[in-house]
């Protein structure tokens, strides 16, 4: 029988008496962790700064930390006591961002964390992992608990929507197809969307190679520079800002190894989603599988005729 | 205390504010808050905490969090006098070849963590006190806390915490030199009465003056003040104490002093007259 997110951490505290579970009284995925762990889980109630400063603090003793909230509140509340005292003293302090992205669905703009791979990718020693659904972040947990480094990993429970072959290895992407049209990176919810668009793409035609990156830093530099190789048009989704996410992360390695490709970003412009639930925020925001399908289109036939597809069709308008 | 140990006291502790001295020229150091709770510093490090130079990794040792910083060439000072680091190491203070510079850091033997940035280590301190608690040891977490530094919100959710968990393994030390950076705390945002917040927030307090040896005695001999509650003393001490021509003085809270002006200070460290100083005051906040 699989396990859930709850049950494998209380598998890992069982073997590795180093664990400690805490929150910021974001108890939803670890509801029945209290009577199991006892002392070993510690809820702070809503105090995001000290939940940070305290995982340090027991980091130093020893323990590895796996402290919850919500994705925003953890990482713009609390940055600088990340940055500071876990970044900055390198502490083994796993920090697990709940509803990031789309699925703060109806919340509104103060849950969106949409600049948190941003944020929390640009902290020396920080590492980060974006699991694509429940199973991979599982498949995960292990791995990330034993790794030294701090993390911070967007939490999910989201279902598969294919089966993951490739075992979990940090810094390792899981790359399916070998499509030379198209390339998708992406990482997180948006896999499920993206792998839609994959479907609807390789029924017009097209040969879709399909990149889930898992760790979004490390990042699986390899896989990346082939697809850049060998691949007419690479697209990247992530339902993040478009600065400081992966479009910047594939820039900054384009750059680097002097490559260029046509990179076309799916992701959020300069504003905030608009609050509804998560099927509608999809249809909204143009980020459904078939919407993804109906652009890379639109973009592979300019290309084909020369035009330059570098600017964006999103509509600004404010939704406050 | 009996009068030996006391004189014993107030010469390390003047030797502990020699090196201060020694560190407010060549691009200075926050010279103030340095001193005010100098005092403090060597009393714990000699009577109250259990931890030595042998005894850095041992994980039933106490432990000392400076939270305010900035003060650590107070810190530095009472290290190289206690055999944590060696002295010429002071020599090195803001130099690139070693990491003795204005906030403390690991690199240091003794500085348990970081600091810098106000409000965090008082989180940090408990987290190490829930670890203790959780294996049944016997430590104590001080913490130590300047009174502008009660400004920052993440003091008083910790207290929130500390309280809620009972960890009365942990001890917070305010050094109320009664200054923010540059302006008195009561001209600004007014703390007092320190002692009713701190008892509101669900805290056991005790106030004293944080130059006397026997107060201090008295104080840090019944830990913890109350089972089940974090212990705080409010620690009266003056900003600038030893030196009467920068005590209290709001434009000495960083100071960059030239080698004429430091022999003068030491001078009046040991009671000679006053010190005539002509560097310009910073404002470095």
């Amino acid at each position: 029988m699989k396990m859930n997110y709850e049950e494998k951490l209380q598998e890992i505290a069982a073997r590795d008496e180093r664990l400690v579970v805490m929150t910021a009284e974001n108890r939803a995925a670890i509801r029945n962790l209290p009577k199991i762990l006892g002392n070993r889980f510690i809820d702070v109630g809503i105090t995001e700064q000290t939940m940070i400063g305290a995982a340090a603090g027991l980091a130093l003793r020893g323990r590895v930390p796996i402290v919850h909230a919500l994705a925003t509140f953890l990482t713009l509340r609390a940055f600088e006591f990340i940055r500071t005292d876990v970044g900055i003293g390198n502490l083994p302090v796993k920090i697990v961002g709940g509803v990031p992205g789309f699925l703060s669905e109806a919340n509104g703009p103060t849950h969106q964390a949409i600049e948190d791979v941003s944020l929390m990718r640009g902290i020396p020693n920080m590492k980060v992992f974006c699991p694509a659904d429940h199973e991979e972040l599982i498949s995960g947990l292990p791995s990330i608990v034993d790794d030294p480094s701090p993390w911070y990993i967007r939490y999910t429970t989201q279902q598969p929507v294919e089966k993951h072959y490739e075992p979990f290895a940090i810094g390792k992407a899981e790359v399916l197809g070998d499509g030379m049209d198209i390339a998708f990176i992406t990482y997180g919810f948006m896999n499920r969307e993206t792998w839609f668009a994959k479907k609807i793409l390789e029924k017009k035609g097209f040969s879709v190679r399909f990149i889930n990156l898992r760790t979004v830093k490390p990042i699986d530099e390899k896989v990346i520079l082939s697809a850049a190789k060998e691949c007419a048009l690479i697209v990247t989704v992530e339902d993040h800002f478009v600065s400081g996410g992966l479009f910047s992360i594939i820039g900054e390695l384009f750059l680097k190894h002097s490559v260029t490709a046509y990179v076309l970003p799916i992701a959020l412009e300069h504003q905030w989603f608009k609050p509804a639930l998560l099927h509608d925020v999809l249809t909204y925001e143009g980020f459904t599988g078939e919407q993804i399908a109906a652009r890379v289109i639109v973009h592979l036939n300019q290309l084909e005729q020369g035009i330059d597809f570098h600017v964006f069709e999103t509509q600004v308008e404010p939704i406050i | 205390m009996n009068e030996q140990r006391t004189i014993e006291l107030e010469l390390l502790a003047l030797r502990v504010r020699e090196h201060i001295i020694g560190m407010a020229t060549n691009g200075g150091c926050f010279i103030g808050a340095s001193l005010s709770c100098a005092d403090l510093l060597v009393y714990l490090y000699s009577e109250t905490l259990n931890i030595s130079p042998e005894n850095l990794n041992d994980p039933s040792r106490d432990y000392l969090l400076l939270s305010k910083g900035h003060d650590v060439p107070a810190l530095y000072g009472t290290f190289a006098e206690l055999g944590f680091i060696e002295k010429e190491r002071l020599a090195n203070h803001l130099k690139t070849n070693d990491s003795i510079y204005w906030h403390p850091n690991r690199a240091v033997p003794g500085v348990e963590f970081h600091s810098g940035s106000l409000g965090h280590l008082l989180s940090v301190g408990i987290g190490i006190a829930l670890d203790i608690k959780m294996k049944q040891g016997e430590g104590k977490v001080f913490v130590i806390v300047g009174d502008g530094e009660l400004n920052e919100g993440t003091i008083w959710e910790g207290l929130l915490v500390a309280s809620a968990y009972k960890l009365d393994n942990l001890v917070i030390i305010v050094d109320r030199n009664e200054f923010q950076a540059n302006i008195r705390t009561e001209e600004l945002i007014p703390l007092e009465s320190i002692d009713k917040k701190f008892k509101a927030f669900g805290c056991w307090v005790k106030r004293i003056n944080g130059h006397d040896f026997d107060q201090m005695e008295q104080t840090f001999s019944r830990l913890p003040f109350s089972t089940d509650q974090p212990s705080v003393v409010i620690a009266d001490t003056v900003r600038g104490k030893g030196l009467p021509s920068i005590e209290r003085r709001a434009d000495r809270w960083f100071v960059n002093f030239t080698a004429e002006e430091v022999e003068m200070l030491l001078d009046e460290l040991h009671g000679e007259k006053e010190s005539i100083l002509t560097s310009e005051t910073l404002m470095v906040r």
